[in-house]
């Protein structure tokens, strides 16, 4: 860990998935990180953004308190729209959601994502808790950011299950199996940022963080992940920037290491 | 012939029976049908199908009591805290006994019950090509689109033998309100055989034909109608009552480990004899800090004509 720094890796990932947001754009919000990432959009670039919460909720400026569920009280509270989790859904197969973020607890080179099974489905080592919404986004976005924690443990040549698709195994296999969203943009870690080449659709290291070598984010990664001649260290948060997450965030809840 | 309305221990009784399916949880993680779910607890209920889309820790203290042999779900976990540990103890060592876990994702879960809500066989839709949810479940069948070809994946409708609802008020005979956000409240209601329905406050049919776009769902379906005020603590109530997150860490905590579940459940479920017995064991101010600290009621509609 860098001590010399005065913000986590948790703080640089949202900005990192804040910066990704454009304005006026409809973007599934997950919990956690992807919260606060919006909140940043919202207050810096992106103030025409539309956050969308898979239970059923759409929020144009985000809830005033920080929320442990999407379903908790303060996010109902206020919502532009509260309405059937179906309705929401539909809206992402008709293509009109933009972007969404999603986590994950394993994801290989192809930016597929893994939260149901570790280990075989009949036995597994592992019984991770399932898609949630995530399995959606992953289908049916016009893209998406996967954002997740950075262990060679995790990420994988191939996943053990392919719970939301990345890109399958490359190249033009989302278009093969059928699969209208856009796929994943990025994969935003605890490290750094890798972006997806746009012929083979692999994973490459578009940035590593501060403090953080592009050495040790291939040592970290579990199949020979390749450099972008372009990589480059990320850009910090700025004050404005995490001045915004701390103040939805006081404690730290979602951004301690 | 008896009314709708009875306790939580008759509607379990008559309208939960060994080996049917239920569908709790159906509003995500608000109202929540804990009280319900400890009864079923309570009554040893077994060989249940579980059914809900992301019900929080329910489903994984219903699985660690051995109530259920099957679950179909989007997501199984603890929300603010982490993964499930019963769920994992099932899934993985199957602990107490075999759990048959059939995966499904939210839009899925949506689709499957509003196709047995509108009477239809399946629901066609796009999500979920291409990933492992789909080879050998019994929920979905790959097909494609009669003129183009293009892959499509239809889901199988649901029917729950009941529906378990947590709402803010019911009259008596089971017209509702509910408000917040309701997830597949609806969808879930109309597609299930019966409908059980535990109200925060029972009021009169007056109050509730005052406005019926509120109404959930149609009272033909309702069988039960519980008055169950705090019936979905830890979950909040929009209106009556926040998260008790705290809870939900404690439970993370002491159900790490089987024999800590058990103390747990023995502790919360098993040595009370019904919510009343459950909401005692509280600590002493929790209640009135979950309790709104302000109110936010809606501009009045007018129906008048």
């Amino acid at each position: 860990m860098n001590q010399k720094l005065t913000y986590t890796m948790q703080e640089v990932m949202v900005a990192v998935a804040a910066r990704q947001i454009r304005d006026g754009e409809l973007v599934f919000v997950g919990m956690r990180l992807p919260l606060l990432a919006f909140a940043v959009a919202k207050r810096m670039h992106a103030p025409r953004a539309v956050g969308l919460f898979e239970c059923g909720l759409m929020r144009d400026e985000p809830a005033p308190e920080l929320l442990y569920t999407m379903s908790d009280p303060p996010n109902i509270a206020g919502a532009i729209w509260s309405t059937r989790m179906i309705n929401l859904m539909g809206m992402l197969q008709q293509g009109a959601v933009q972007l969404g973020m999603i986590g994950g607890a394993e994801v290989d080179r192809f930016g597929n994502v893994n939260t149901s099974y570790i280990g075989s489905r009949q036995r597994p080592t592992v019984k991770l808790p399932g898609s949630g919404g995530a399995a959606d986004i992953a289908s049916l976005a016009g893209r998406f950011l996967i954002i997740m924690q950075h262990e060679r443990r995790r990420f994988k040549e191939r996943v053990d299950y392919i719970t939301s698709p990345g890109f399958g195994e490359g190249g033009d296999w989302r278009r093969h199996v059928g699969l209208p969203g856009g796929g994943p943009a990025a994969i935003i870690t605890t490290l750094g940022t890798l972006s997806f080449d746009p012929e083979t659709k692999e994973a490459i290291l578009a940035s590593h963080h501060p403090g953080v070598t592009p050495d040790e984010v291939c040592r970290q990664t579990g199949w020979p992940l390749r450099v972008s001649p372009a990589v480059h260290e990320t850009a910090p948060p700025t004050d404005e920037e995490l001045a915004i997450i701390r103040h939805y965030d006081p404690k730290g809840f979602w951004t301690r290491p | 012939m008896m009314g709708k309305v009875m306790t939580m221990a008759q509607a379990i009784g008559r309208f939960v029976p060994d080996g049917c399916s239920v569908l709790m949880g159906a509003a995500l993680e608000s109202l929540i049908p804990f009280a319900a779910g400890h009864e079923i607890i309570r009554q040893r209920r077994r060989n249940l199908t579980l059914i809900g889309p992301i019900s929080d820790i329910l489903f994984d203290q219903l699985i660690g009591a051995g109530c259920a042999s099957r679950v179909i779900a989007a997501w199984v976990g603890n929300v603010s805290a982490g993964l499930a540990h019963n769920y994992r103890r099932a899934a993985e060592a199957n602990t107490p006994h075999r759990l048959d876990i059939e995966d499904h994702s939210n839009f899925t879960l949506s689709l499957a019950l509003l196709a047995g809500g509108l009477g239809a066989p399946f629901i066609p839709t796009k999500t979920l090509l291409g990933t492992d949810l789909l080879p050998g479940s019994q929920s979905f069948q790959l097909s494609s689109e009669p003129d183009t070809g293009a892959p499509l994946v239809h889901v199988q409708a649901i029917t729950p033998d009941v529906a378990i609802l947590q709402v803010q008020r019911s009259d008596r005979e089971g017209n509702a309100h509910c408000w917040g956000n309701l997830g597949v409240s609806e969808e879930g209601g109309l597609a299930s055989r019966g409908v059980i329905i535990v109200a925060e406050e029972v009021v009169s049919r007056e109050m509730i034909l005052s406005d019926p776009n509120r109404v959930l769902l149609p009272s033909a379906k309702v069988v039960a109608v519980v008055h169950e005020p705090w019936g979905a603590h830890p979950s909040p109530v929009q209106g009556f009552y926040g998260r008790d997150h705290g809870f939900y860490e404690q439970y993370h905590l002491a159900s790490r480990a089987k024999e800590g579940f058990e103390q747990w459940l023995k502790e919360w479920v098993l040595d009370v004899e019904d919510r009343t017995g459950y909401l005692a064991r509280l600590p002493k101010d929790r209640l009135n800090q979950l309790k709104p600290s302000q109110r936010r009621l809606a501009a009045p509609v007018d129906y008048g004509y």
